[in-house]
């Protein structure tokens, strides 16, 4: 860049020192990048690792599981042994550590395992890929709409404090983000289905209508939407609060600030200050709150993909703990795990590039 | 002996005060009412209320009558009863919980902040990496594996997944408290580290801990009704076991049995209601910039 104007020497040394600058920058961020991915590694490592012998050395393994349920149907002990270990072509007999060292060396050749139970014999990763994008699809729809909307009743609430609207907002708020999601999922049943009758229940189990394939047909998106529509108010439902009480306490703290009152004074119009000062300084912690959400959006679709059948991951997860699915569990935990830190490391990033006084603060460091 | 007579008197009327504030804020007082009244329901009501002796056959999922004035479930028992005597199960697995996870933050927390040094690094590491974890998940996946065979057991299961988020806050009080004047004049006087920690700072703090307890007790019934919801729970007759065998039997689907189901999940909804209601009158008690008018 310095070599671009050459007939002006003063800047040429400034730009000089800026470079020096650079490259101490260069190096601390790639220290920090170092840093925070050894961690992620180690983090990874340690979950993969814990599930793992906590899962095996708990007892109700699956073929405990099946032995027990082909015991019920009138076979021997001997019998019903033998036929387990043939359907999980697994040697549970062989020591926790070798099997261990065998799941993590499969594990970086990026093998998760095939399931054992649910889908015998089908690929981990393929299950979760499967499933996969009708979690981040309708968790993540719903999620952007609670963020925006919490952003703009938060902003409300804020503007109108202790006015009627304030104290109306901020107490559902607290009451929505208590009440368990799967009570306001049920409730919602019961009042969308039972006592208004405006949506069938068809509508609330499953993904999609029977006899309908996934595809980019007119058919399958409508019918997709239909099926999204009431599992969305419910984690839109559930989540809302939280996002508006950040917004209002953001917001009123971002209105004491002088640049506000500067522009107040300025004479600038309401909306602008609105808008470019006050809302866009306000919802910048939220916007980490929103990274880190991301990451915990299959977390959270557990309950309500099970009480509305929502084939996702969530769903998977309830049943393949259900049926002791080990590679299932493990799977769908290390990918939970992966996504969540990150987010997180995502979070962190997006704060500093969005927040200069804080790249600043810890560039002098 | 002045003393003597003069400690019930300081206490009688301290509480007169605290109350007297807390009548202020109409939505606050309603909550604390709310919640006195749903304690006393669940530790008391049962010794007033008979057990049901035996289950009225006449009367499968039926709507509120003289008899049974929230109406019966799927096999006819009586859902007043079961709200009556379903409520001790979920509060104390609540209080364990509550009590636990301020406990540990507490721990974590001050042991990190006053200590400083590797103490603070280690005990910190631990509360980041678990922090950054899926915990919900976790959690899930746990509680169908480990045997959570009592009420304590599970609560002190819970408390292990929500302690973090406090410990942290906690610590940051510490450091900021330690940098007050009339810290440092105890640590110059030497007063030695439990009195400067729990006759100096932890009284202020008191305002927050109480506030973060009823936040553990919200959370705690929480992850209770999710915990039941998954099947991870097999015992007992709470709440949310209640809500949760109608479920089971599809009432969310029939209008006759709605009464199964509105009972026990309008028992921890209006449970959550008071917890959340009274903690934002406390603040209001304890931070007096945020009373309004007064």
């Amino acid at each position: 860049m310095s070599t671009t104007t050459p007939s002006i020497s003063p800047p040429r040394r400034r730009t000089l020192r800026l470079n020096q600058q650079d490259r101490d920058h260069w190096l601390s961020t790639a220290k920090y990048f170092g840093r925070t991915l050894l961690k992620t590694l180690f983090i990874i490592w340690l979950v993969t690792t814990l599930t793992f012998f906590i899962i095996r050395t708990l007892p109700g393994n699956p073929v405990d599981i099946m032995v027990m349920s082909l015991m019920d149907t009138g076979l021997s002990e001997e019998e019903a042994q033998a036929r387990a270990k043939a359907l999980f072509r697994i040697d549970f007999d062989k020591p926790v550590m070798a099997q261990y060292t065998e799941f993590m060396n499969n594990l970086l050749h990026g093998d998760l395992g095939d399931s054992y139970v649910l889908a015998p014999g089908k690929p981990v990763m393929d299950i979760l890929m499967q499933r996969l994008p009708w979690t981040l699809f309708s968790a993540g729809i719903s999620l952007l709409i609670s963020f925006m909307l919490g952003i703009f009743l938060g902003m409300i609430a804020a503007y109108k404090r202790n006015s009627w609207i304030d104290q109306l907002l901020t107490n559902v708020s607290a009451i929505l983000d208590a009440v368990p999601n799967t009570l306001t999922a049920i409730l919602l049943v019961m009042l969308l289905g039972l006592a208004l009758k405006v949506v069938p229940f068809s509508m609330m189990r499953g993904s999609l209508s029977p006899g309908i394939k996934p595809g980019f047909t007119l058919e399958f998106f409508v019918d997709a939407f239909r099926h999204l529509l009431v599992p969305c108010m419910v984690y839109v439902l559930s989540t809302l609060g939280g996002w508006m009480l950040a917004m209002r306490s953001s917001t009123i703290s971002a209105l004491g600030d002088d640049y506000v009152t500067v522009a107040k004074a300025r004479g600038l119009p309401d909306m602008r200050i609105i808008t470019a000062y006050v809302g866009r300084n306000a919802s910048l912690p939220l916007f980490t709150g929103l990274a880190i959400s991301l990451g915990f959006v299959v977390a959270g679709s557990v309950l309500i993909e099970l009480i509305f059948v929502y084939q996702g991951v969530g769903l998977l997860l309830s049943q393949a703990i259900a049926k002791r699915d080990y590679p299932l569990m493990q799977g769908i935990l290390l990918m939970l795990t992966i996504m969540v830190i990150l987010s997180t490391a995502v979070a962190d990033l997006l704060y500093g590039w969005l927040d200069p006084r804080i790249r600043i603060a810890s560039g002098e460091k | 002996m002045a003393a003597m007579t003069a400690l019930p008197q300081r206490l009688f009327k301290s509480t007169w005060t605290t109350l007297k504030i807390l009548a202020r804020n109409k939505a606050g007082f309603l909550g604390f009412v709310m919640f006195v009244s749903l304690l006393l329901m669940s530790f008391i009501g049962p010794l007033i209320v008979p057990p049901e002796v035996q289950a009225d056959t006449t009367a499968i999922n039926g709507s509120p009558t003289a008899d049974h004035p929230l109406g019966t479930n799927f096999q006819g028992h009586d859902n007043l009863v079961m709200v009556v005597y379903g409520g001790r199960e979920v509060l104390v697995v609540a209080f364990t919980a509550g009590i636990l996870t301020v406990l540990i933050a507490i721990s974590f927390g001050a042991f990190s902040a006053y200590l400083g040094g590797w103490v603070d690094t280690l005990l910190m590491s631990i509360t980041d990496t678990w922090l950054t974890l899926p915990r919900a998940i976790i959690l899930y996946v746990l509680a169908t594996l480990v045997e959570l065979d009592s009420i304590n057991a599970l609560g002190i299961f819970l408390a292990l997944f929500s302690w973090p988020g406090l410990a942290r806050q906690i610590r940051s009080q510490i450091l900021s408290l330690k940098k007050r004047e009339y810290v440092e004049a105890a640590v110059l006087l030497d007063l030695g580290t439990p009195h400067i920690v729990f006759r100096e700072m932890l009284p202020s703090m008191m305002s927050f801990i109480a506030i973060a307890l009823i936040d553990a007790m919200k959370v705690a019934i929480y992850q209770q009704v999710s915990l039941v919801f998954l099947g991870a729970v097999p015992f007992g007759s709470g709440w949310s076991t209640v809500f949760y065998s109608a479920y089971a039997k599809n009432a969310q689907y029939q209008a006759d049995a709605a009464w199964s189901l509105i009972a026990p999940m309008g028992a921890i909804i209006l449970f959550q209601l008071s917890l959340v209601l009274f903690s934002r009158s406390l603040e209001e008690v304890f931070n007096p910039r945020l009373r309004v008018g007064v």
